[in-house]
């Protein structure tokens, strides 16, 4: 009986054949004829996989199955949900919202197969924040871009995903696109440090994927930052509770080691677990295991379209970083999983959880299926103080360095940021001070006046 | 080294000091950028040491301290200052030199006649103890049997348990060693690149060991590398300024002042890292040593327990303490004994009929560790 070697499953002679071919091949070329180390039944794809080779199908569920693993161990989606996935083209965020999109479709499947429809499925939309104002990409590659995230995410239906394309200046909520962008290029301008620039960039970005998306709160100021997690109730169907993020293992240990030289120790284990709850819409992190080498391997497989920008190159200490451990990668393969493995031994914040389901909208069935094997209910919730810039919770020695501080006293978001903000992004001499305040986004300026109150009440 | 001093300016127009506003500046400060005359950049440079050795405590009057001292840059700086300190502000202590051998020809022959110099100049007693002495292995022993890779890993062992005996010798209370502030940053971002979190959450400690035979502090947490580099063109540290001066002007024997089997060290990545890190942004190296301290680490992950050698008494957290595994490597043929990863249960066993072996056996070559009790 003729059987493919590869889908057979019984111990015919084909396959004894095939088993006996990494044997032979490791004396003679080994680079070309050997075998998947997992399912020893096809050939492998070099690059694919950590040491091992994998093939093609094993190195998809080998990928998939990290990125399940991290969903299902720490509740990040439960069927209750409506999640955010934030999209920039890349290859991290493009196979997070391929495999979200997958899931879906399972859960989709289960839904339509199942008699009594009791666990819903998931929303799913995708925001692509437009950064192109500041880096001053010329219109045409833009349009072409957004025209392929269009085509992107309309191809991964059904289940239809709503996609919202938001300019980064629209954090400033001002009368015309023109003025924003004015006023992004002046608040940019007036950051001398370079590595500040880029990190005051990356808050503005996280102000936009933080503000609600829905027709309901356009133009409403809100109040957001809070010690406790006040839950606002959304008025419109698309409030989302959960933003993904497709940030993996490599770019996690560059930021290890960025916010160790930027002096940031004490809050660094805040932005590196699975899950970042300090902010209203609770950040999530699926691809934390996955490498960015594996992430581009399964685009390039996969025939997943990325898109990358002329944003130019990343310089000051961000840049520096990132070659350096690009430099250390090359030289061994798994440092970047060290660098991660050490500093999750940190002890994370009591945020870096998903807040207790307790609403009786989840079904009892979610709630019992939930692996929480990561979570300890009984530990204390200790209120924290967090800059209003970076939103970084504060260390007691720096909380008592800012009640000392008496000029700041002028200025509520001086007076409650953390020394890094302070050193690369706050103006250096005094006089500027009161221009870059008046060019400052609202929504940050209420973090800031909320923030610096909570700190006056902590030191009395 | 040309970016620290300026060329005086062919418009006359120089910058002023910017702490005392009458002379005229003569360098830019590394760790501040401040441009500074050399009075002022001496006593600013002191002051800052002084004001490190009183917030943290680190001597009491009456105290003994050793100075380890190998004769570069870090150790000859530490002895000039702190003998300066301990009489201008009567810290009251009786200090020494210590200096360790380890047999490197061609580099530790040259800065030991330094110490000896330094001997005679500060009046400090010197103590030498060398590795040929203590263990039976000059480095360059070592380094035929075990080849260029490993070799910091045995030089440092053994210095760490030298240092210890050698100040047992001279029965003092502590041990100050020249770590600067590029040092520790050097090593948090080692212990972070390597996943020893033990060593993490241990090595910005300004006073390690105090649980130990013999406390050590680093005066130098906060200095800067750079900044202990120009100190001793001054002329107090006189004896020191023909090497300093030479290799200050001539940019070449700074680099001859360092190990000759350095360059293939890991720290070599993080030192490269660091010193373009300076470049950008001087005041990272402190950022990187205020995050090590800041790192909290959870009491549940699992550290390693401290106990004592069972060969020779030192502390150790294992049943052997490294140097006496590395020891034995070294004198049983068997170099790679104690490097890399240990595999729990499989090693200990494995360990202990070595033990056995050994006992049974006692080679002349292999020289007991010490008679001095810990």
């Amino acid at each position: 009986m003729a059987c493919d070697s590869s889908t057979c499953q019984s111990n015919c002679y084909k396959r004894q054949l095939v088993e006996e071919e990494p044997i032979a091949s490791k004396s003679g070329d080994s680079n070309k004829q050997s075998v998947c180390v997992k399912c020893k039944a096809k050939e492998a794809v070099s690059g694919a996989g950590e040491d091992g080779r994998f093939c093609r199908e094993c190195f998809r569920s080998n990928l998939y199955g990290k990125f399940k693993l991290a969903v299902t161990s720490n509740a990040m989606i439960t069927p209750s949900d409506n999640v955010l996935v934030a999209f920039s083209g890349g290859p991290s965020s493009r196979v997070v919202l391929q495999f979200i999109h997958e899931m879906q479709q399972r859960a989709q499947k289960n839904f339509d197969a199942s008699k009594d429809r009791s666990l819903p499925v998931f929303g799913v939309g995708v925001t692509y924040v437009d950064e192109s104002a500041y880096h001053s990409v010329p219109s045409c590659e833009i349009d072409e871009a957004i025209e392929d995230i269009r085509s992107i995410v309309s191809n991964l239906a059904p289940p239809a995903k709503e996609l919202h394309i938001v300019p980064i200046e629209g954090v400033f909520a001002l009368d015309s696109l023109d003025c924003e962008r004015e006023r992004l290029k002046t608040l940019l301008d007036s950051v001398s440090d370079a590595t500040g620039k880029e990190d005051l960039l990356l808050h503005l970005r996280m102000l936009t994927l933080q503000k609600r998306r829905s027709a309901a709160f356009d133009g409403v100021v809100q109040d957001v930052f809070t010690h406790k997690y006040l839950r606002l109730q959304v008025a419109s169907e698309n409030g989302y509770n959960r933003l993904v993020l497709g940030l993996c293992t490599s770019r996690i240990a560059c930021h290890v080691i960025t916010a160790t030289v930027k002096g940031q120790g004490y809050s660094l284990p805040a932005d590196i677990q699975y899950v970042d709850a300090r902010w209203e819409v609770p950040v999530v992190l699926p691809l934390r295991d996955c490498l960015a080498s594996e992430l581009n391997m399964f685009c390039h497989l996969d025939g997943l379209k990325t898109l990358e920008f002329s944003n130019g190159p990343c310089s000051g200490i961000n840049g520096l970083v990132s070659s350096f451990v690009k430099l250390l990668q090359e030289e061994n393969p798994s440092r970047e999983c060290t660098i991660v493995r050490t500093a999750g031994k940190l002890t994370p914040f009591h945020f870096n959880r998903i807040p207790e389901l307790n609403d009786s909208n989840v079904p009892l069935a979610t709630r019992r299926r939930q692996k929480r094997f990561n979570l300890k209910p009984s530990e204390s919730i200790c209120s924290e103080s967090f800059c209003p810039l970076c939103f970084s919770p504060l260390s007691k020695s720096e909380l008592l360095s800012l009640s000392s501080f008496e000029s700041c006293q002028d200025y509520d978001i001086l007076g409650a940021a953390c020394s890094s903000c302070r050193f690369q992004i706050f103006p250096k001499d005094p006089s500027s001070m009161e221009h870059f305040y008046s060019v400052l986004p609202q929504p940050l300026l209420i973090r800031a006046k909320k923030c610096s109150n909570g700190n006056r009440s902590l030191l009395r | 080294m040309e970016e620290a001093v300026t060329k005086p300016t062919k418009k006359g127009g120089a910058r002023l000091c910017c702490i005392c506003n009458q002379s005229r500046a003569a360098l830019k400060r590394p760790k501040t950028l401040e441009q500074i005359c050399k009075e002022c950049f001496y006593e600013v440079f002191e002051e800052e040491i002084h004001q490190v050795i009183v917030d943290n405590q680190l001597f009491k009057p009456g105290e003994r301290i050793a100075i380890g001292a190998s004769g570069g840059k870090d150790s000859t700086v530490l002895a000039c200052v702190l003998s300066e300190l301990n009489r201008r502000h009567n810290y009251g202590l009786d200090l020494f030199l210590l200096s360790v051998d380890e047999g490197i020809t061609g580099y530790r022959d040259d800065s030991l006649e330094t110490v000896k110099r330094n001997e005679v100049q500060y009046g400090l007693p010197l103590k030498i103890v060398s590795y040929k002495d203590l263990y039976g292995w000059t480095m360059d022993e070592i380094v035929k049997m075990i080849g260029l890779k490993n070799n910091c890993t045995f030089c440092g062992v053994f210095r760490r348990q030298a240092l210890d005996r050698g100040a047992s010798l001279l029965k003092v209370d502590k041990v100050a060693t020249g770590h600067n502030a590029d040092d520790i940053a050097e090593t948090v971002l080692l212990n972070i690149l390597r996943g020893d979190i033990a060593r993490l959450s241990r090595c910005t400690s300004i006073v390690t060991g105090e649980d130990g035979p013999i406390p050590r502090c680093k005066p130098f947490k906060y200095t800067y590398e750079k900044e202990i580099v120009i100190y001793p063109c001054s002329l107090k540290c006189s004896v020191v300024i023909e090497k300093f001066t030479y290799a200050y002007f001539k940019r070449l024997d700074y680099f001859s002042t360092e190990c000759i089997y350095s360059p293939n060290a890991y720290r070599g990545f993080a030192r490269e890292f660091i010193k373009d890190l300076e470049r950008i942004r001087p005041r990272a190296i402190l950022d990187i040593i205020k995050s090590g301290e800041n790192f909290r680490i959870s009491t549940s992950t699992k550290m390693p327990e401290q106990g004592t050698c069972q060969r020779c008494g030192y502390i150790s957290s294992q049943k052997w303490c490294k140097a006496c595994v590395l020891l034995e490597g070294l004198n049983r043929g068997l170099p790679k004994l104690g490097i890399g990863r240990s595999r729990g249960l499989n090693n200990d066993n494995k360990k202990e009929k070595d033990v056995t072996q050994s006992n049974g056996a006692k080679s002349i070559e292999s020289k007991q560790c010490g008679t001095l009790d810990f």
